[in-house]
């Protein structure tokens, strides 16, 4: 056997880096957006750059990523790159090359987008695909809503960019917990012990640790060598199946999905915020899920109808008021929507006379 | 082929369609075929038919490898073994398209031929080998020059913005650090060793692409301490209307610079008379709106470094977090050496206290700063907070006692010593 490699790292980025991209790196001045999905950059050495900003599903074939290898050797110089909400990129030198481009984007189905006042593509996570402890399919609802929204792909018709994410359970791997609007699978259902399976497959001590709100003790039966949850503690995070299979939480019928919007990460002049909670449960609702659809549109249109110019969702919901917010949205507020986990919560509570009627 | 009548439901409409696309490799291995089938009977079910990973890997590695198995084997053997391969990326997610047709063919050959472009941490997700594969796989890989990504209670694989190759508002090279601080912690990338998964994302500037302030322990955000250069004539070409908003990632025809630059100010620092833009730059709190809107007329100091933030994380366990400024302003040149020595400080302080699957801003919480800020030597500064605190049960220490007598600020580096 040969000698073993490891611990080598990634490739180093220089060997990846376009000609124009390598000669102008650090020197860029400025850059424009010159129709929804081109972006230009321009160097101070007067080079140029425009980068072609193309969706993917993100759950790819390598035959995909092939055709997208042709399209790059064809009209990238055999470079191109992903972004972090999962689009493509492609290069190109002279804005002439743009429309032989498009074609052979839009011959293979792919749209162009994503850039500026847009919905770009949603961060997600497996769901059904992959993960063994998801509320709902990730992909397949990803695919849904971006059918629905696609008008706003394409376009800059929006008083700010509108950022989606979506999280298969509460673990949020899709780390939708600072999006516009976030799709949130949840379980709703306490967590069924399988007694006979626990003993063989679980560490009791790190189990009960799994809990957050200390709902799991040791089943006082000790012959039986495993636990007892206190249901009325449980808020379904799954956190103790993750340590435990035996104490699976899956339901088909109560799962669902809640929608949580106002998050954000960039400081532009408001700081960094959080999602908050919308909607609390949307039924799971194969393949297409329409109520999902429909309730992500209904936000995204009275938010575009109501926001002044560059706000973002939740500085127009910190605007008009969550009062006002479920009222145009036609949203129910409930008792799920009124924070009562750990200390965080009072924070969230009313101390002033500041609200609307 | 099995038959999938609700996934076929989503072939049609404008957006990719991921099951159009499986179907293709579908047709080519059978694995994939009854990964399909396995899909397809989830939304029949409405529940996973994955089960728990169980302890896979290479030889040598404790992460990169996710265990992965069907719990209906006999109808879709094909599932049967399903792992993942995590593949640690290049810094922002560049490619040749030569390296990248390796990549493919080295999964087509050990693999289901279905991946990810790219899973959340940034990794390249391929989906779905059996247990014999995976040394294979991982040898054809690093011929190639590829290693696996993090997993696990591991350093997991650091990303980044484009920053400085193709963009204006880059801070520091955080292609460059990406790639050292990622070299630099191999091994606790590779072998889990942490209380749990320690993240690191490298965003240039505070528009902060990457999202570091959410969804990476250690958060580093680039920023500038001089003055924002101002092209005058440029800021007369946007009131104008010759110069579009936002470089034209808008609807809007027409910057009106008083109401949409100097009145949304964070800190109102600006003035407008019609002819000059004045910014009081010692106010400014870099929040990039006024260069976001004027691209061409506004540019960032060259005064240049990074903010590091640390804790964000998901709401398991304690609630999800942000990350919170810790060091508000570091030089970031190559090698880096400030960046690796405070990181591997913090790991430090952590691994010694922190419970098993305590994240790093959690032990924060249960702890308190000035137990973070006294290991790794950073003094208290008003950066560090939004707002002091509303209650007086603040600790004092016999140290800070003795520091008092002896005329030394308990506050400085000299008074951390207990």
């Amino acid at each position: 056997m040969t000698e073993r490699k490891t611990d080598i790292g990634p490739p180093h980025y220089g060997q990846f880096l376009h000609p124009v991209i390598k000669a102008n790196y650090g020197k860029w001045k400025y850059h424009e957006i010159i129709e929804p999905g081109v972006l230009l950059h321009v160097s101070e050495t007067g080079d140029k750059i425009y980068s072609v900003r193309v969706g993917s599903p993100r759950l790819v074939s390598t035959d995909f990523v092939r055709e997208a290898c042709d399209i790059a050797d064809k009209h990238s110089q055999g470079y191109f790159r992903f972004t972090s909400r999962h689009n493509m990129e492609f290069f190109l030198t002279d804005l002439a090359q743009l429309p032989a481009l498009k074609a052979d984007l839009a011959a293979k189905g792919l749209p162009i987008g994503g850039t500026g006042h847009s919905v770009t593509s949603i961060v997600h996570t497996q769901g059904w695909v992959h993960c063994h402890t998801p509320a709902i399919d990730a992909s397949g609802i990803v695919k849904a809503v971006m059918d629905d929204l696609f008008e706003y792909f394409g376009s800059h018709e929006l008083p700010a960019q509108v950022r989606l994410a979506l999280a298969c359970c509460l673990n949020m791997c899709g780390a939708v917990h600072c999006s516009d609007i976030a799709i949130c699978g949840v379980h709703r259902t306490p967590p069924k012990v399988l007694h006979d399976k626990l003993r063989h497959l679980c560490e009791i001590p790190t189990t009960i640790a799994s809990c957050p709100t200390g709902a799991i003790r040791p089943h006082p039966d000790k012959s039986l060598k495993s636990v007892i949850v206190n249901e009325e503690r449980c808020m379904y995070c799954g956190n103790c199946y993750t340590m435990c299979p035996a104490m699976p939480c899956f339901d088909a019928e109560k799962g669902g999905i809640a929608i949580l919007v106002g998050g954000k990460v960039s400081n532009s002049k408001t700081p960094p915020a959080f999602s908050r909670l919308a909607i609390p449960w949307i039924p799971n609702n194969p393949p297409r899920w329409p109520e999902v659809v429909a309730a992500i549109r209904k936000i995204l249109t009275k938010y575009a109808e109501g926001a002044n110019k560059w706000e973002r969702v939740g500085e127009w919901i910190e605007r008009i008021g969550w009062e006002r917010f479920f009222e145009v949205c036609d949203i129910p507020f409930t008792f799920q929507h009124i924070d009562d986990y750990k200390f965080q919560a009072y924070d969230t509570y009313r101390t002033s006379m500041h609200f609307k009627f | 082929m099995h038959k999938t009548p609700l996934l076929d439901q989503l072939e049609s409409g404008p957006w990719p369609s991921f099951v159009t696309d499986l179907k293709r490799a579908a047709a080519k291995k059978p694995q994939t075929a009854d990964l399909l089938g396995l899909l397809e009977r989830s939304y029949v079910d409405k529940i996973t038919h994955w089960k728990h990973g169980g302890i896979v890997g290479v030889l040598g590695y404790g992460s990169g490898i996710i265990g992965r198995y069907t719990d209906l084997p006999d109808e879709f053997p094909g599932c049967e073994h399903f792992h993942t391969i995590r593949v640690n990326h290049p810094s922002a997610w560049m490619y040749t398209t030569k390296a990248l047709r390796e990549l493919m063919d080295i999964w087509d050959e050990h693999g289901s031929s279905v991946l990810n472009m790219h899973g959340s941490t940034g990794d390249i997700i391929f989906l779905g080998t059996r247990t014999e594969e995976l040394e294979p796989c991982f040898a054809k890989l690093t011929e190639k020059g590829w290693d696996l990504g993090g997993s696990g209670s591991a350093f997991r694989s650091p990303s980044c913005c484009i920053g400085p190759a193709r963009c204006e508002w880059a801070m520091y090279d955080t292609l460059e650090a990406c790639y050292e601080l990622t070299q630099e912690f191999q091994f606790d990338l590779h072998r889990p060793s942490y209380p749990y998964k320690y993240k690191l994302k490298l965003s240039g500037c505070p528009n902060d692409c990457v999202a570091a302030v959410a969804r990476a322990d250690c958060s580093v955000i680039g920023v500038w301490k001089d003055d924002i250069r101002i092209d005058q004539s440029a800021v007369q070409a946007y009131a104008g209307g010759e110069l579009k908003p936002r470089g034209g990632a808008t609807k809007y025809d027409k910057l009106d610079i008083q109401k949409d630059v100097v009145e949304l100010c964070p800190t109102q620092c600006m003035s407008w008379d019609g002819k000059t833009l004045k910014i009081n730059n010692r106010e400014c709190n870099h929040c990039m709106h006024c260069i976001n809107l004027m691209p061409q007329a506004l540019r960032p100091g060259t005064e240049r470094g990074a903010a590091f933030l640390l804790g964000s994380h998901a709401p398991i366990l304690e609630g999800a977090q942000l990350s919170w400024v810790i060091v508000p302003f570091m030089e970031m040149e190559k090698p880096f050496d400030n960046l690796k020595e405070l990181m591997s400080n913090i790991a430090e302080w952590w691994s010694e206290h922190g419970k098993n699957r305590e994240r790093v801003g959690e032990l924060i919480l249960r702890l308190g700063m000035r137990s973070l800020l006294e290991a790794i030597g950073v003094e208290p500064a008003p950066q560090q907070v939004r707002i002091p605190r509303a209650n007086p049960f603040f600790f004092w220490y016999q140290s800070d006692f003795d520091a008092e007598a002896k005329g030394r600020r308990y506050d400085t580096r000299q008074g951390f010593v207990r």
